[in-house]
């Protein structure tokens, strides 16, 4: 397994952590990032995966992974744990979401937030022209098999983030191959940010 | 029982030490001496000394872990885990398990000769707790000439040792592997011990603790493993072994044992006392009612620990529930320790630890050998 075999978004996270950081991955899969954080960059990492199936291909690979839902997975760190708390492509299905952000803020000096955009060209054309709930590639569920309970673009996660006071320190936006730099709450399929609590909270 | 892939013939080994005026100071501040350990040992401790995996056996079993004794056909208890090419690697883990004190299978018990008197110990043995369980072992790693445990590794009351060698020898131990255990006992496990003592103690053959001379409290005993049967399986497991099953077909309208269910319990029982001292059996569980390793208990010193964990729990174990792995796990989330958990789908209650090998396997095996070889044994994947 190697850099170029990572999922795109996995690719603009693994650039995104430096050497030797404190990485904790919130439902962390079968461990693809981690593992390659681990190898190449020796992050120490550490996951959190709902699937069984998942924990032993972490296992399998070396890979310390907590057996248990995102929601639950943080309160009982220490404030600054880790330097990165990731959330790539978990934030959606979460009900509490932002006790989790807050709580991942808390624990980790950054936080990576990557998640579907919902108001993707494609989205908003299944919806206005054809009158259905949209379902793309970053979207990929029925309304009766989704596991996702929170739907929203990057437009709505900037403003989130101007209004919690978060600093964003990157956002990047990807399409089916590569980055769009275009109007991308049109055209990203999903977002990934960086941020950080802004130094002097606005009163 | 199938002898292939198994470590072979093994035979139990004994260690005295303590004798005079030495011996072990227990919690409760008696003294016990001398001390007789029996341990077995599978696979060779390496040059470094560096392999050897401490394997700590629950309640009721022995030192006799894995592989079969001259002329028995019954393997030991953990057959599947241990052995070559297994979970425990006897190919590349020098692997040993030892009789814990109070016990009764070789190890100094209530059963043992008390030297003062010359008799067996019965009641006037002193009580022990799993700390002075821990206390014993670390004696025989001592004589063994191992500085440092790669791992110890138990289930259940084997757990609550694992998670004490942690508290009392945190330098000592570089792995450590609880399964379907907690960080203290529950009131709801204690209330189970105290019924299990009862049914024991109200048996008149018992006679105070001093029954050597007679034969065993062999109905108590008995009453006393069904109980304890009925909590290490699950609802969902009794009724796919058992359902509602009739011995012989139809109802017999009088109180002989109808259902599978009793036939089982029976046997279980009846074999138990055949192989199992009453009285051991009252010891051991108060050293479990003891155990408590909340508060500062696991980690009593301030310095950072360096032992990583593997935490396994069964969904389907109510007598030891996954919550109470979970309170281990954020114990060791609060320390930052390096820390994996999993919580295995099995339907088979707190026996799992003894029967799920699949899963345990692969999650021990790789969890083991990251321990032992550090992270380059992962680059290659």
């Amino acid at each position: 397994m190697t850099y170029k075999d990572l999922r795109l978004d996995y690719q603009v996270i693994y650039d995104m952590i430096e050497p030797g950081a404190r990485v904790l991955d919130l439902g962390c899969g079968s461990g693809d990032l981690m593992y390659l954080l681990a190898r190449d960059k020796a992050a120490k990492v550490q996951g959190v995966e709902l699937d069984e199936a998942a924990i032993y291909e972490c296992v399998r690979r070396g890979l310390s992974v907590f057996h248990g839902d995102i929601q639950s997975g943080l309160e009982d760190y220490p404030d600054g744990s880790f330097d990165y708390v990731i959330l790539n492509q978990s934030m959606q299905e979460v009900r509490k979401v932002d006790f989790v952000i807050q709580e991942a803020l808390r624990v980790g000096r950054r936080v990576v937030i990557g998640f579907p955009n919902f108001a993707y060209w494609k989205a908003r054309f299944m919806l206005f022209f054809r009158g259905r709930v949209p379902i793309t590639s970053s979207l990929p569920y029925h309304w009766y098999d989704t596991p996702n309970v929170r739907f929203l673009s990057i437009t709505d996660f900037q403003e989130y983030c101007v209004e919690k006071n978060l600093r964003v320190l990157s956002s990047r936006c990807l399409g089916e191959m590569k980055e769009v730099s275009f109007w991308p709450n049109l055209f990203a399929l999903n977002a990934l940010f960086l941020l950080e609590k802004a130094a002097n909270p606005s009163s | 029982m199938d002898k292939k892939n198994s470590i072979g013939i093994v035979a139990t080994q004994y260690l005295t030490f303590g004798e005079g005026s030495g011996g072990l100071l227990l919690e409760s501040g008696r003294r016990l001496s001398p001390v007789t350990l029996a341990y077995e040992t599978y696979g060779r401790l390496n040059r470094e000394k560096s392999n050897a995996v401490l394997v700590l056996h629950a309640l009721s079993a022995d030192a006799h872990a894995a592989g079969f004794h001259e002329d028995e056909n019954e393997a030991g208890w953990w057959e599947t885990m241990i052995g070559p090419g297994k979970a425990f690697d006897t190919e590349k883990y020098f692997v040993i398990c030892s009789n814990v004190i109070g016990g009764c299978k070789g190890s100094t018990g209530p059963s043992s000769i008390d030297p003062e008197t010359g008799r067996p110990y019965a009641l006037d043995f002193p009580v022990v707790t799993i700390a002075d369980m821990v206390q014993a072992q670390r004696r025989l790693i001592d004589f063994l000439g191992i500085g440092k445990l790669l791992c110890v590794v138990g289930g259940s009351m084997g757990g609550m040792q694992t998670l004490q060698w942690v508290a009392s020898y945190p330098e000592r131990v570089r792995c450590a592997i609880p399964i379907a255990t907690a960080l203290k006992t529950s009131p709801q496990q204690i209330a189970f011990n105290e019924v299990v003592r009862q049914a024991i103690m109200a048996d008149p053959e018992w006679k105070g603790g001093d029954y050597y001379e007679f034969g065993q409290p062999e109905r108590g005993l008995a009453l006393a493993r069904m109980i304890g049967h009925i909590t290490f399986m699950s609802d969902q497991s009794m009724e796919e072994k058992f359902s509602r099953k009739l011995k012989n077909g139809a109802y017999s309208f009088r109180f002989a044992p109808d259902f599978e269910v009793q036939g089982y319990l029976r046997y279980r029982g009846d074999r138990f006392v055949k192989r199992f001292d009453a009285n051991s059996y009252l010891y051991v569980t108060k050293a479990m009612d003891y155990f408590d390793l909340s508060g500062n208990g696991l980690f009593p010193k301030a310095a950072a620990a360096d032992t990583r964990f593997l935490v396994i729990s069964f969904k389907s174990d109510w007598l030891y529930p996954s919550y109470q792995s979970q309170d281990i796990v954020r114990k060791l989330k609060a320390r930052q320790v390096d820390t994996t958990y999993c919580e295995v789908a099995s339907t088979y209650g707190h026996d799992a630890f003894l029967l799920e090998v699949e899963e345990q396997t692969s999650l021990i095996a790789p969890f083991l050998e990251k321990t032992f070889k550090g992270y380059d044994v992962v680059k290659s994947l």
